[in-house]
């Protein structure tokens, strides 16, 4: 136990570099295993708290842009979306991170200040951008859906109480949408999180063996040719993980529909696997 | 693979890039697409079965077979796929050199010897040998496999979906005119469900050709492979020196994606229209409106 303990204490936060510096290399024990895919799991949890946080926002935009009658913004949305859901994520890590190191090494000058560019070929940076325009292009198909679905009379009423324009849609149509959207959007979030476990597989390489979840889980299975201890630990970790998504989206969803009693309905998992 | 390629140094622009994009090991790259095709062709057609069984276990009057099935669908539910793909195959692997070891080896020596997992040369799989294109096909099995057993889940969930969606009625009326389970299954269930199963496998297949890419992870010669072997850079004692590529065979990669799922989504369609087609649906009642 104290043993454990001690473990805890040096590899609790190997994946963001505190602790010992050497991974265990033989008579590896269950506690290390599970002490060590536990802190990859910080990653995982980095990875898809940031992308769905500010992929909420892009994703409002662009459905708002593929909604609207402007061409010019509606093109180009309707253009990002396909380009996001039609490939996989896998490949689009592996553009990015070519892209990312096509940048110059030195920095880029604007204005006379040097912009250090190295840091976008890390995993924090390069990662967190594809998936953050990944599960944004995702969502927008979702709130665009949404946004059509806003049922016509809720609009009609409220024209008739004089709302127009940005009121109309701050107070109605998008609290609707949202209503609407949640329960995929939920499975979106799962789904996202499922997804971070391709960044240390895709071209971000993980910096000293700083790795997520799988990273270690796949580096004991290599090490003790031992499928059946190291996989199964990260899937119970990530099925904790989901459950724990489905309850904190299960608040924000009764709290969208508080005024609707008995609206909430449970909201019921449908997995997607990968993108 | 012309004549005019023999001597590539002398050769400039157009007629270079010509010669570049049919060497030897760009026409494995192109075959390589043939290999996720190939893969895309087995596995759905496999993973559809192992999806119809499902559906048709958890539904079943068995308890045992019942609990198999929704054991089956829920497995995948909750862990990131991926994780299966690498489990899957290491699995299968060691349970396939582990039955084979303990027909074909020495008893005496144990097979799992502390963190290594050691079986005798004669129980290897493939043997060592055997030539490389065995080793890469037995690779692409246990992948297929891999595949069939996660998406299968993932089917089945659709297809249960699905045979429940059926209406109620229907099957009450099937039962009336005296068709026992089994004919109400073949002739009215299994015809009807495909309406409702159609969104559900439409997406499931785009969501197979976007996880093709993780042939790579398990370690088959797929298209990403020979995107990193041919596009990173090449110095003089090449044939054909150039500098890092690799973003523009990814690129070629995304494009090919991009083709696959815009196509696939106009077949889709299409067969939506078809099934939609005389269904009590909004979709079939629409069309019936059209029509007159």
């Amino acid at each position: 136990m104290s043993q454990c303990l001690q473990t805890l204490q040096d590899y609790g936060l190997r994946a963001i570099g505190i602790g010992e510096r050497l991974l265990p290399r033989t008579d590896f024990d269950l506690c290390q295993q599970f002490v060590l895919i536990g802190s990859g799991m910080i990653w995982n949890i980095y990875f898809g708290a940031f992308a769905l946080f500010i992929g909420f926002f892009l994703a409002n935009a662009l459905a708002m842009a593929k909604l609207g009658h402007r061409a010019w913004l509606r093109k180009p949305a309707e253009w990002f979306i396909f380009l996001f859901r039609g490939s996989p994520l896998f490949i689009q890590f592996f553009v990015a991170y070519e892209a990312l190191v096509q940048l110059p090494r030195a920095g880029i000058e604007i204005f006379g200040l040097t912009v250090q560019t190295s840091w976008m070929t890390r995993a924090w940076a390069g990662a967190l951008l594809v998936l953050v325009l990944n599960t944004a292009a995702y969502s927008a198909e979702i709130f665009y859906g949404a946004l059509r679905n806003v049922p016509k009379g809720e609009i009609e009423a409220a024209d008739a109480y004089g709302m127009s324009g940005w009121t109309r849609f701050r107070r109605i149509i998008w609290p609707t949408a949202m209503r609407l959207a949640w329960p995929a959007y939920t499975n979106e979030a799962i789904f996202l999180f499922h997804a971070t476990t391709l960044v240390f597989f895709s071209g971000f390489p993980a910096f000293q063996q700083k790795g997520d979840s799988l990273y270690y889980a796949s580096y004991f299975a290599d090490k003790t040719f031992n499928p059946f201890v190291a996989y199964p630990i990260v899937a119970g970790y990530f099925i904790l993980l989901t459950l724990c998504l489905i309850s904190l989206f299960g608040v924000f969803n009764r709290r969208l529909n508080r005024h609707l009693p008995g609206a909430v309905r449970k909201i019921r998992y449908r997995p997607n696997l990968i993108r | 693979m012309f004549a005019t390629c023999a001597d590539p140094q002398t050769l400039e622009g157009l007629a270079w890039l010509m010669c570049y994009l049919t060497s030897g090991k760009h026409l494995l790259f192109y075959l390589s697409f043939g290999t996720v095709i190939f893969l895309l062709a087995i596995t759905a057609p496999v993973a559809l079965l192992f999806g119809f069984g499902g559906a048709l276990a958890s539904r079943s009057r068995i308890a045992p077979l019942r609990w198999f099935g929704q054991i089956y669908t829920s497995m995948v539910r909750g862990v990131p796929d991926i994780i299966f793909f690498l489990f899957v195959p290491i699995a299968l692997d060691q349970g396939f050199e582990y039955l084979r070891a303990k027909v074909l080896c020495d008893p005496a020596v144990p097979i799992r010897q502390g963190n290594d997992f050691v079986v005798c040369p004669a129980a290897k799989l493939p043997l060592s040998t055997s030539a490389e294109w065995v080793h890469q096909s037995y690779g692409i099995f246990l992948a297929v496999i891999a595949f069939a057993i996660v998406f299968g889940a993932f089917a089945s969930n659709v297809l249960y979906g699905a045979m429940n969606a059926v209406p109620k009625a229907q099957l009450e009326t099937a039962e009336a005119y005296g068709m026992s389970p089994r004919q109400v299954s073949r002739r009215i269930l299994i015809p009807q469900m495909w309406t409702y199963a159609l969104p559900g496998l439409a997406n499931l297949w785009m969501i197979l050709v976007k996880a093709t890419p993780l042939l790579f992870v398990l370690g088959v010669e797929d298209i990403v492979y020979w995107a990193r072997e041919l596009g990173g850079s090449k110095t003089s004692a090449y044939a054909y020196p150039h500098g890092d590529w690799r973003i523009y065979y990814f690129l070629g990669i995304l494009v090919f994606y991009l083709l696959v799922t815009w196509i696939s989504e106009r077949i889709f369609d299409r067969l939506r229209l078809r099934l939609s087609a005389g269904q009590a649906t909004m979709a079939g009642e629409a069309m019936r409106k059209a029509a007159t």
